[in-house]
Parts: structure tokens; sequence; C-alpha cells
């Protein structure tokens, strides 16, 4: 009960007509860059960050998690319609939905990922706004060794085991630390990694970081291959599902949220275990496992639920933790802290307001987004037709705007396209980046706690093998990144299906 | 296996980037009265960069990671377009001001994905500068600098 009286004070936090229009704009403007190939949800918050200087952080934060919810709604109409999936979450989507836009069924397939969205974002909520006080209550018993450890093990499944390589999520996830490291280190205030300039004391802007390898290393990466010029598909049948479209799809929305939430919600997180393992179940399960890769519907809506709720699950170790599993996470994290508000278990104590009119606003987010994306999907395919030129120049354009804004220094853009250049060699040799921005924001709080327990320990190592809960944590990151090679090399060299 | 000399050179380009960190972790002064001095995290994380280095080099020189249908050749006139816009926008940004700098870097960037219309992208790139500029810098307060045509607004 105590919870739905906080989420009834949540309402009336987010009810308000301002934050209102928070919610309706972030929706609105998520959805857009969700429909824009090369645009996402971390590189928009990332360019809106400037503005927590000028909102108060709960309208900020409702505004950050309508891009993020809207994100995910946009994007399923560009995998739909362009086939070109601009996160890897998506792909699944692109699979059928595209094979379906081809056959003259866009229109059921925009339908079926919409509402599907909507069902396991709600879904996605409801976990969120019931599992994140006992996940609080749980790590409220924790002490610096076990948030120590408990970091180990989420940087490492999150860099390691989900991305195409170990080796290359851990690199990536070093650089991210470095970049982290530069700067004042402020328990001891000694200059790190400046390397005699001045500009670097106050370390690098996460900004600066974001932009440059999403929107400068992205567009530097697409200038430097074949231009492709993909038709956009044409809506032709209704938006409205038949009834056997019913039939076939509320099966995989449950199925689809049921997979995404708890898995997103794990410190691991990630969308794309869920999908690729609902597009799997679905494929199983189906009356017409024939028209799997022909544009089968159960494999738009299963897949297209499953991202949805994991968006929603990943905000639960992020507000209840403090811990982010995406680089849109781990952007909203330095949001919080550039408001001073400390994230972390005490979070939703110290600013019930903020957590709860945010929980709040998902729901009234997700309404927003169902009728943003059905009746007007004419408009997001009007976006879709943004003549690549123009596109790509305007996302530069913008990329300025918000790091020379910080400074009004060359510095920060020649900073700003050197990261660039590093994250278009990234691209070429397939790193994957948000490891780099998650090492880069967790990579000083790792420290922080690590100092914590050692003052505690009195400089004893052991303390994170003595607490028992800190010893399992770390020996379950441990396996992680030490079972999938060997398995790999005991299956003959074959890598996991999902790897 | 024949050696994956771009691999291998990613691979050396992080062992440098760990030999580069370990000159910053070993110029931090260490003080004695914390129990975790500042550059016990920098010299971990040299660590990682020079193992992982290694690891990648090795992978390289056995034949590398990227598949062959990865290896299309690179569009020199695009990314040059697209490379100059950026340089051409480091260079006027100051003197010049944002507006003048991103209607050059626009149109350069457009020029480098295809387009061929100058006059089309250098006003379309015009229009979505001055009207950023307006919005940012003059509405919401966002300060992005002065320059020839900001000062006549």
């Amino acid at each position: 009960m105590d919870t739905l009286a906080q989420l009834a004070q949540g309402f009336s936090v987010a009810l308000t007509p301002i934050n209102l229009l928070f919610a309706a704009i972030g929706v609105t403007l998520g959805t857009a860059i969700g429909v824009l190939p090369g645009l996402g949800p971390a590189l928009t918050i990332a360019l809106l960050l400037p503005l927590t200087f000028q909102v108060p952080a709960t309208g900020a934060f409702i505004l950050f998690a309508g891009i993020y919810y809207g994100a995910m709604y946009g994007g399923s109409t560009t995998s739909i319609l362009l086939n070109t999936p601009g996160e890897s979450a998506t792909i699944v989507t692109a699979l059928e939905g595209n094979k379906m836009a081809k056959r003259g069924r866009a229109g059921a397939a925009l339908a079926t990922a919409a509402i599907g969205s909507f069902v396991a974002g709600t879904i996605g909520t409801i976990g969120l706004t019931f599992i994140a006080g006992p996940v609080v209550d749980f790590a409220l018993k924790f002490g610096p060794a076990e948030y120590f450890s408990l970091m180990v093990l989420s940087l490492l499944t999150v860099s390691a085991v989900l991305g195409h390589s170990e080796l290359r999520g851990i690199t990536a996830l070093a650089l991210g630390i470095f970049l982290g490291l530069i700067g004042i280190d402020l328990q001891t205030g000694q200059g790190r990694f400046t390397f005699g300039v001045t500009e670097l004391l106050d370390g690098i802007n996460v900004i600066v970081v974001a932009v440059g390898l999403f929107a400068v290393g992205e567009t530097l990466w697409l200038a430097s291959r074949k231009l492709q010029h993909d038709d956009v598909l044409k809506v032709s049948d209704s938006l409205m599902m038949s009834k056997s479209d019913w039939k076939r799809s509320w099966k995989p929305w449950l199925r689809g949220s049921f997979l995404g939430f708890p898995i997103g919600a794990m410190p691991a997180g990630g969308a794309e275990v869920p999908t690729f393992l609902s597009y799997a179940i679905e494929k199983k399960l189906s009356d017409h496992p024939e028209e799997f890769g022909k544009g089968a519907i159960e494999g738009v809506a299963g897949p297209e639920a499953a991202n949805n709720a994991s968006a929603a699950g990943v905000l639960v170790p992020m507000l209840a933790l403090g811990l982010p599993t995406s680089a849109t996470a781990a952007i909203m994290l330095s949001a919080f802290q550039s408001y001073g508000i400390n994230p972390g278990p005490q979070l939703m104590q110290s600013q019930p307001e903020l957590v709860w009119g945010l929980i709040a606003s998902l729901y009234i987010g997700n309404v927003m987004l169902l009728a943003l994306n059905l009746p007007l999907v004419g408009l997001w395919v009007k976006i879709l037709k943004i003549p690549t030129p123009m596109l790509y120049g305007g996302i530069l354009v913008f990329a300025t705007i918000g790091t020379y804004g910080i400074s009004r220094s060359v510095v920060d853009l020649v900073l700003l396209y050197a990261v660039g250049v590093l994250g278009y060699f990234m691209r070429r040799f397939d790193f994957p980046t948000s490891p780099v921005i998650i090492g880069m924001i967790i990579g000083p709080l790792l420290e922080q706690e690590f100092r914590r327990a050692m003052t505690i320990s009195a400089g004893d190592p052991m303390i994170f093998l003595q607490k028992p809960l800190s010893l399992a944590l770390l020996l379950i990151a441990l396996a992680a990144v030490a079972l999938p090679p060997i398995i790999t090399r005991i299956r003959g060299g074959k890598p996991l299906p999902l790897a | 296996m024949r050696i994956a000399w771009p691999e291998t050179g990613a691979g050396l380009f992080i062992v440098a980037f760990g030999i580069l960190s370990a000159f910053g972790a070993a110029s931090i002064p260490t003080s004695s009265w914390a129990v975790v001095g500042p550059s016990l995290f920098p010299w971990a994380v040299t660590g990682l960069l020079v193992i992982c280095g290694v690891l990648l080099t090795i992978q390289g020189l056995r034949g590398g990671w990227t598949g062959e249908e990865e290896q299309e050749p690179l569009q020199k006139g695009q990314l040059f377009w697209v490379g100059g816009g950026l340089i051409a926008n480091l260079i006027l940004i100051d003197d010049a001001g944002f507006i003048i700098a991103s209607t050059v870097m626009f149109a350069m960037v457009a020029r480098g994905f295809g387009s061929r219309n100058w006059p089309r992208d250098l006003g379309v790139g015009f229009a979505i500068a001055l009207i950023s500029y307006v919005g940012f810098d003059r509405l919401l307060g966002y300060k992005i600098g002065s320059g020839l045509i900001e000062a006549l607004i």
C-alpha cells in the first residue's frame, strides 16, 4: 500500500501542467530521434544535459525518460519501414517487420509494434513501481565492499559478456575508466592524467565523449563507406489490426514483456538478449512457423515488447542502485550528479518526489506514445525521408552547439573530434562504444567504494573476499567472464548462439 | 594464417595508449596518508590497457577478427569533405562565429554525403544555424559565442 501511496503522490507531481508538457516534449522528441537513423537517446540526452542548469530536476528527468521511452517506439518504425536498425535491440524487429512491410502489411506491423510497446512499457513500469522499493531495501544493507563487487559484476557483464567479444568490450571499458579518471582526484586533490593541459584538470565532460562517439564517430563511419539509398516502404494497408493479428499478437506481447523486464532489470542489463530470446521462443511456439523469415507478426510483436520491457527494467538498477547498464542510463546518472543528487539506494528516500514523479510520468508517457505513434505515423514517415546529407550536416551542427556551448572553447571541439575519430576506429574494428560511457561514469564511483571499503578494513584488501555477499558477486563476475570462452573451447570453437 | 595488419595496428595502438597511461600514472605523486592513494586506479587501468592491447595484437597477428565483408574500400572523397567540414568549423568558430562556421560545415558535410547543390545546402545550413542560434543563445540563454553575423542580430 505504501508503494501505491507514493505512486499516487508521484502522479500528483507528474500531472502538473509543466511536467505534462515536459513529458509530451520528451516523448515527441524521443520518437523523432528514434525514427531518425544515426540518432539515439544517449546522444540526445547528452546534448540536452546543459538544460540541467535551467530546469528543475524533476522536469528534466521527466523529459529524459520521455526521450528514452519514445526512442524505443520510434526505432521500431525505422526498422519496419527502412530496415536499417539504429540500435542492436531493434535488429530483430527489422527481421520480420521489414518483410511484413514489403508484403504490404506495414500498417499491421507498425500497429503490433506500437501496441506491443505500450503493453510491455506499461507492464515494465508496473514492475519498476513494485520492484524498486524491495531492491532498495536489500541494497541499503550493502556496505562499500558489496557495492564495489556489484559494480565490478555489472561492468564486466555489460561490457564483456554481452558484446561480440569479451576482449574488445573490456578494452572499451578500460578506455572509458581512463577518461573518467582524468582530472583532479576528489579525495587527494591530485591532478591525474592531465599531461600538463590545464583544461583537463576539470576532467573530461561526458557530453563531449558521448557526442563524439555517437554523433561524430557515427558520421565519420558512414562517410567512409559507400552511401546506401534505402527506400522508405509505403504504409499501404490499414493501421487497424485484423482479428487474427490480435489473436497472434497478444501472447507474444505478454511473453516478451515478462522476458524483457527481468533481464533488463538485472545488473547485466541489455535489450539484445531478451529480444533474441523472444524471437526464438515465438518462432518455436508459433502456429505459423513457416511464415518466419517472410514476415510473421509474432516475430514483431514479441521482440518489440521484450525491447520496451527491458528498457523499463534498466531503470530498476539505475534508480534503485545508481547502477547504469546502458549508455543512456549512464548519461542520466551523470545528470543526477550535475544536479548534486547522489544516485544510489538513498535516492528514493532523499528524492521521493523526483523518483515517483518520474515513474508516474512513465505511465503517462506510454499513453502519449501510443497516441503519438499510431494515428500520427504519417508524420514520422515524413521525418524518415529527410535526405542523408541534410541529416548528418544537421547532427554535426547540433554536436557543435552541445559541446562548444559548454565552455565556448575550441579545446572542447578538438577533443570532440578526437573522440569522434576514436569512435570511427572503434566502429571500424567492431568495438562496442557503450562501455566507454558506462566506464567513464562508473569508474570514479567504483574507486570511491573501493576506498571506503579499504578505509573500513584499514587497508586490508581481503575485505572483498571475507564478506560473503561480496565474495559471491565477485565469483559470479569471474564465472561470467571465464565461462563463455571455456565453453566455446569445449564446443570446438563454436561460439554460443547468443554471443 | 595471414597477419591482419589493420587489427594488429589497432592492438598496438591500445598498447601505446597503455604506455601513455603509464607515464600519466607515474607522474602522480603518491600521498602517504591515504589508504588508497591517487595512483592505484590509474595503474590498474594502465595494466588493463596494456594486457588488452597485447592480446588484441596477438589476435591481429593470428588473422584478426573483422570478416572480409567488412573490408570495403574507404570512400576517401566523402571522408575528405566531411573531415574538411569539421576542420573548417574549428578554424571559423572563434573569429567568424557559430553561424558562419556551422553553415560552411553543414554544406561541406552534405557534399560529403553526396549532395551536389551548394546554394541549397548553404541556404539550409544557414537557416538551421540561425534558428539554432536564436533559439539557444537568445531565447534559452545557452550561450554559443559571438561572431560576425551574431553581432547583427
